[in-house]
């Protein structure tokens, strides 16, 4: 194998910077999505444990319909076919006025995707949560809001933390795909850099090392939070 | 006014491009499995730093996207190789030691779901350590892992998708094409998501049954 190491070309103008804005965008997508998709799948996947068979079914259709297509398809869905079925003035808006709209559209092809693995998650939390304590709350006169906010869901976020925490993590690195319709963030970036300059190493080196240390800062993150938040008693 | 004609004149490329995801998702169950399964023996027989190398390996490929991946070695492969190989044989490689990866934790997990109690009394009961293994410890271990091993499938007949980002014709990428060239994306992503949909849920619904089986 021969090959030219060269690590101090990262360090350099332009391309430094090509990474900083790449990791930027790659915090930006996640984050907007994660906005997106947590409120929605906390809500979907509480109507996930519904009594009512028809709000069962639109959930679980919701979930599915999420779940089952690849996220680069859904992705291509909402950058080429959403716009076109909008209104043609909102279409037409989106399309030319929106700043940044493939921005906007991977953020809604990550929020939504990630929400619906999210409600399943919910699901699985709250069916986790011991019968007797909705009994409990509900022999001291609370009423089923009241039970769920105040006993169910205390106990069934404490339950889904850890994997809570590697969804972010898989929002942060399906975040990638949003490159496929133009986004230039890190993994992109690296991308064009070696294409540049032909340093495929340093360049994927750089991306690998920067979502490795977002993987070890939010393990640590969960790890404190779990520790912060741990009843006095085991749920 | 929508057409779907053009999905049944191109429909031999389409399905070349089904093909190509499905042979992707079989190499990489395969190509995965035998991975994981060596990355699971470096954890039994060698000491603290296999130990340690093989959570490095796992942590790392959890932590990094798999298109990353895909462009790891898309510029590795060759440079190793020292001669230029096709997108298809830097995917191979790409998704065969991505899966390792996830395959291996599958691996360690249904092994760790059998109780320390069955070894002992296997052990107690005169079986050797090989004999504990066969007959009592791999086929509970087994019955763990199967349906998430098949799930982890699903979600990687999904991923095979990525290989849009080099070319390589898969379904979704096939459909791309004739989408774009007869300039009908409406009907070509909508008849997409339709086969993607169905077939997923049929493998989830094949799964479950499965797992229903199991749990017997």
């Amino acid at each position: 194998m021969n090959y030219q190491w060269n690590w101090g070309l990262l360090l350099r103008a332009p391309y430094a910077g090509w990474l900083l804005t790449g990791l930027g965008w790659t915090v930006a997508l996640s984050i907007a999505g994660w906005l997106i998709a947590l409120p929605l799948g906390t809500t979907i996947g509480i109507a996930r444990t519904s009594s009512s068979r028809w709000v069962l079914r639109l959930s679980g259709f919701y979930v599915s319909v999420f779940r089952n297509i690849p996220l680069l398809l859904q992705m291509f869905v909402w950058f080429f076919v959403v716009p076109e079925l909008l209104p043609a003035k909102l279409g037409l808006w989106f399309k030319r006025d929106l700043p940044a709209p493939e921005f906007w559209t991977a953020v809604l092809a990550l929020g939504f995707y990630t929400s619906g693995r999210l409600a399943e998650l919910f699901r699985a939390g709250l069916q986790a949560v011991p019968r007797g304590q909705r009994m409990a709350a509900d022999a001291t006169g609370m009423n089923r809001a009241q039970a769920l906010r105040y006993v169910v869901m205390p106990q069934a976020l404490r339950i889904i933390l850890p994997p809570l925490t590697s969804e972010f993590m898989s929002i942060v690195k399906n975040s990638s795909l949003a490159l496929t319709i133009g986004v230039l963030e890190l993994t992109a970036q690296s991308r064009q850099i070696e294409n540049f300059t032909f340093h495929g190493f340093e360049a994927f080196g750089a991306a690998t090392a920067f979502y490795v240390l977002v993987a070890l800062v939010l393990n640590l993150v969960m790890v404190c939070l779990q520790r912060t938040l741990a009843l006095p008693v085991a749920v | 006014m929508p057409d779907y004609s053009f999905i049944v004149r191109n429909a031999s490329f389409l399905f070349d491009g089904l093909l190509l995801s499905l042979t992707l998702t079989l190499i990489g169950v395969i190509g995965g499995l035998a991975v994981g399964t060596a990355l699971a023996l470096v954890r039994l027989f060698t000491g603290v730093i296999g130990n340690y190398a093989v959570d490095a390996y796992v942590f790392v490929f959890r932590a990094i996207p798999l298109i990353l991946v895909i462009f790891w070695f898309y510029f590795m492969v060759p440079l190793i190789l020292g001669r230029p190989v096709g997108a298809w044989t830097s995917a191979i490689v790409a998704f065969t030691l991505f899966e390792g990866a996830y395959y291996s934790e599958i691996l360690r997990a249904g092994l760790k779901s059998v109780r320390a109690g069955q070894l002992n009394a296997a052990l107690a009961g005169g079986m050797s350590r090989a004999q504990a293994l066969r007959y009592v410890i791999f086929p509970q271990a087994f019955a763990a892992m199967i349906p998430i091993f098949l799930t982890q499938a699903i979600i990687l007949f999904q991923d095979t998708s990525l290989v849009f980002v080099v070319s390589l014709h898969d379904f979704l990428t096939a459909t791309t094409i004739i989408a774009n060239r007869d300039g009908r994306l409406i009907e070509a992503y909508a008849f997409a998501c339709l086969v993607y949909y169905l077939i997923c849920l049929a493998a989830t619904a094949g799964v479950e049954k499965l797992k229903r089986t199991f749990a017997r």
